[in-house]
């Protein structure tokens, strides 16, 4: 058993935090957020061609690190800490997962875009009447000759208004709700009849409604076997999962000791505030969620790449990293008082970003069930 | 014991509720939905109608425009003020600055101010809290000493900064908590000032809260001159205009009619909206199960407030049970947003403020919520944290 890291590791994890900590402070990336296009696509140039993170979870023949989840699970904690808006989960670890698993024949191709930067991938399974049911699609693609044609809306696909490419789930066969006849596709934005409207996020980022009207793709942008790729779908989802559990631990990471200095410095009734009980137990609950969320992020990023273990482990892990963002983030408010409700301290911003991820990819609820149905026996 | 209305109350409650129907003005309903800032005209075009009616002040005493309404009267104004979701009449004024001027103020005072409170013809803000003195309010720093001025008339001249003054950007008028005897015991050197907001010297600066919206700004004050007669009650006694005002707001804080019908609207935004299984999410045993329990929690703090209103109306409190009210009513408000975000799934995350109707995202009953949530942990940190409401009540009820 062992919990170090590898020194390739450590070398990744030092490159991201010094790179962000010169390039990503609190100032700089408020006015990125602000900005017409809601990012510095430089960032995203220094992320593929300074530091070469974006090849971290592809093998060495396709030109990247030779990583995998655990690689993805640093950058994405270091990106917690930043509270980076740039399209790395959608691009990288979603992009890069459906094209690693899919065995698909541009693969090769695709992620080489991915890791020179030149190609960002959003996501676009959600849709307005589903939930957390990632099989309840009303987008359909029809096949057309050799090809097919996409119809449907999906919903707060979020990176879109930065990526070239679309991952699409839709229905290929069957009826609204079943398991089988789920399809993936590839889908260029600039597609004709795809359309969007952008928007930002409470979170600092920006997504898009996109709506797909007779879009006619290739053969090629058939991700994966034709109508058998929910198990794809929620293996990927799974993988993504446990990359924004450590996106949350960086987060909530920043909440505690964000709200530990501000407590020691912050003086009322002639002492810190710091010396009051009452505060130090609840920053002791806090310390304690983010510890166990830590051990939980760790737990599912090892088991993720186990398929028979992958699915309990990865909803036991956002179970707990759900009920830690909220109690940590709502904490860190509470005892920063007023100065945690403004929009000029980072501490509002990391909980904003704490409470986008409680829901992301299911909420506790919809984890706990799956837990549960997984672990008693009974489908979730 | 009973709980039921008599006829005279049913009466009352139709004629309050056929009121609200014909003269709430229409286009507010639009902006309240989306938690947009409203306007100072917004804010005002409610109370005015109120004024006009005479149900501003339902509080104040009859001679000066009250009601003269019984506990149980007032209970269902605000009940169906609540179910029609209408704009609360903003306390700063009618509920919070004019009972210290009618209990403490000089018959000038009353004469000058009352009026334009009731009529809404003057906004107020408060000037209490400072950088420095949060929690621990009677530390404050802003200081006003007394001047003579070229006129030859008596001044105090107040330097200093109040912060997380709540909509001081519409305001006519603020009261000043200001220390104007800095040698004394730290809750005996303090007086309480109603300052023009237009005086020479005062700047509103904007705190842009969380989810983006502008409540709340800082107020400094640099040579502010303050006729000496704008002072309530004696030099130095301010703290007991301070305490007896801090008493006043806690009471209203509770929100039970409001977050009645906070619930209403989280179980029909959760019978429009789908749980995982494709059914309407309020029928999913999870979700369920938490609307029921607020609902629950909710009851046992009507029935606490009932009992509380039943006390004062025998001539006891409010005392400082009302720190009870403050805190559950708070956690309850906060734990709807929750719910309600929850509901609102992946459209939660859109950021429409300020764009306006075309840019409407995802269902209307999304719209706003996560800013909602993100705005609603101000409650338990205002007028008196819900650590400090846990330390009166340790103190004050259970003599610890």
């Amino acid at each position: 058993m062992d919990f170090n890291f590898t020194e390739e590791q450590s070398m990744l994890r030092d490159t991201v935090a010094s790179y962000l900590q010169d390039n990503y402070d609190f100032d700089k990336r408020r006015k990125m957020i602000s900005s017409d296009a809601g990012r510095d696509p430089a960032i995203w140039s220094a992320f593929a061609n300074e530091l070469g993170i974006l090849g971290a979870p592809f093998s060495e023949e396709l030109g990247g690190l030779g990583g995998g989840a655990i690689e993805n699970m640093i950058v994405m904690e270091e990106f917690g800490k930043a509270l980076v808006v740039e399209p790395y989960l959608g691009t990288v670890v979603i992009g890069g997962g459906f094209l690693k698993h899919s065995g698909h024949a541009n693969a090769a191709d695709l992620i080489g875009g991915v890791i020179g930067g030149e190609t960002i991938f959003a996501f676009a399974y959600a849709e307005p009447q589903a939930r957390y049911t990632w099989q309840d699609l009303k987008t359909t693609a029809k096949k057309d000759g050799a090809g097919w044609v996409i119809n449907g809306h999906k919903a707060v696909v979020v990176g879109a208004p930065w990526a070239t490419h679309l991952i699409v789930t839709a229905r290929t066969g069957g009826g609204q709700r079943e398991e089988s006849g789920v399809s993936v596709f590839i889908v260029e934005k600039g597609a004709k009849g795809v359309t969007t409207r952008d928007y930002p996020t409470v979170d600092g980022g920006r997504a898009s409604e996109v709506y797909f009207e007779n879009v006619a793709v290739g053969a090629d942008a058939l991700v994966g076997q034709e109508g058998a790729c929910l198990p794809l779908v929620n293996k990927v989802i799974d993988e993504a999962t446990a990359a924004v559990c450590a996106e949350a631990v960086g987060a909530m990471r920043q909440l505690h000791t964000g709200t530990l200095e501000y407590a020691k410095q912050r003086k009322q009734f002639g002492t810190a505030i710091a010396n009051f009980q009452v505060l130090q137990h609840r920053m002791v609950d806090m310390f304690m969620n983010v510890e166990q969320s830590v051990s939980m992020t760790y737990m599912a990023t090892i088991k993720v790449t186990d398929d028979a273990e992958r699915a309990k482990a990865v909803s036991a892990a956002k179970v707990q990293i759900g009920k830690a963002c909220k109690f940590v983030g709502q904490n860190a408010i509470q005892i920063h008082g007023g100065m945690g409700m403004t929009d000029e301290l980072a501490i509002g911003h990391y909980f904003k970003r704490a409470t986008m991820i409680e829901g992301l990819f299911g909420s506790v609820d919809h984890h706990l069930r799956r837990y549960e149905g997984l672990s008693f026996g009974k489908a979730a | 014991m009973n709980l039921e209305f008599s006829a005279e109350d049913n009466a009352f409650r139709a004629e309050v509720r056929a009121f609200i129907e014909e003269n709430y003005p229409a286009h507010l309903r639009g902006k309240q939905d989306e938690g947009d800032d409203l306007t100072k005209e917004d804010y005002l075009s409610w109370h005015k109608v109120l004024a006009k009616k005479g149900w501003v002040a339902p509080s104040w005493p009859k001679a000066l425009g009250g009601t003269d309404w019984t506990s149980t009267q007032k209970y269902i104004f605000s009940e169906e003020l609540a179910r029609a979701d209408a704009l609360p009449v903003l306390p700063f004024g009618v509920v919070m600055v004019a009972p210290v001027i009618y209990t403490f103020g000089t018959p000038e005072q009353k004469e000058r101010f009352l009026p334009k409170i009731y009529n809404g013809e003057e906004w107020w803000c408060q000037g209490y809290s400072e950088p420095g003195a949060g929690s621990d309010l009677a530390s404050l720093k802003t200081k006003a000493e007394r001047i003579t001025g070229d006129d030859g008339k008596e001044y105090y001249l107040v330097n200093g900064q109040k912060t997380w003054t709540t909509l001081a950007q519409h305001a006519d008028w603020g009261f000043f908590l200001v220390r104007t005897n800095p040698d004394a015991k730290i809750q005996e050197g303090i007086s309480f000032l109603l300052i023009d907001m237009k005086s020479p010297g005062i700047e509103v600066r904007r705190i842009t809260t969380l989810e983006g919206g502008h409540e709340v700004n800082e107020v400094w004050l640099e040579n502010v001159k303050v006729p000496v007669e704008n002072r309530v009650y004696e030099e130095n006694k301010g703290w007991t205009c301070a305490k007896f005002l801090l008493a006043h707001e806690r009471s209203g804080i509770a929100g039970v009619a409001r977050s009645k019908r906070g619930v209403e609207k989280v179980r029909e935004m959760a019978s429009v909206e789908l749980g995982d299984d494709g059914k309407p999410l309020i029928q999913d045993a999870d979700f369920k199960r938490k609307v029921a329990e607020l609902e629950i929690d909710l009851t046992a703090l009507e029935f606490t407030e009932l009992r509380t209103l039943a006390a004062e109306s025998a001539g006891k409190g409010p005392g400082p049970e009302s720190s009870l009210l403050k805190i559950k009513g708070t956690e309850i408000q906060q734990r709807l947003t929750e719910l309600a975000l929850e509901a609102s799934g992946h459209y939660g995350a859109p950021y429409l403020r300020g764009m306006g109707d075309n840019a409407k995202i995802g269902p209307d009953s999304a719209v706003g919520r996560a800013g909602a949530y993100f705005n609603t942990r101000k409650t338990s940190i205002y007028g008196g944290s819900n650590e400090i409401q846990r330390n009166i009540i340790a103190k004050m009820v259970l003599g610890l």
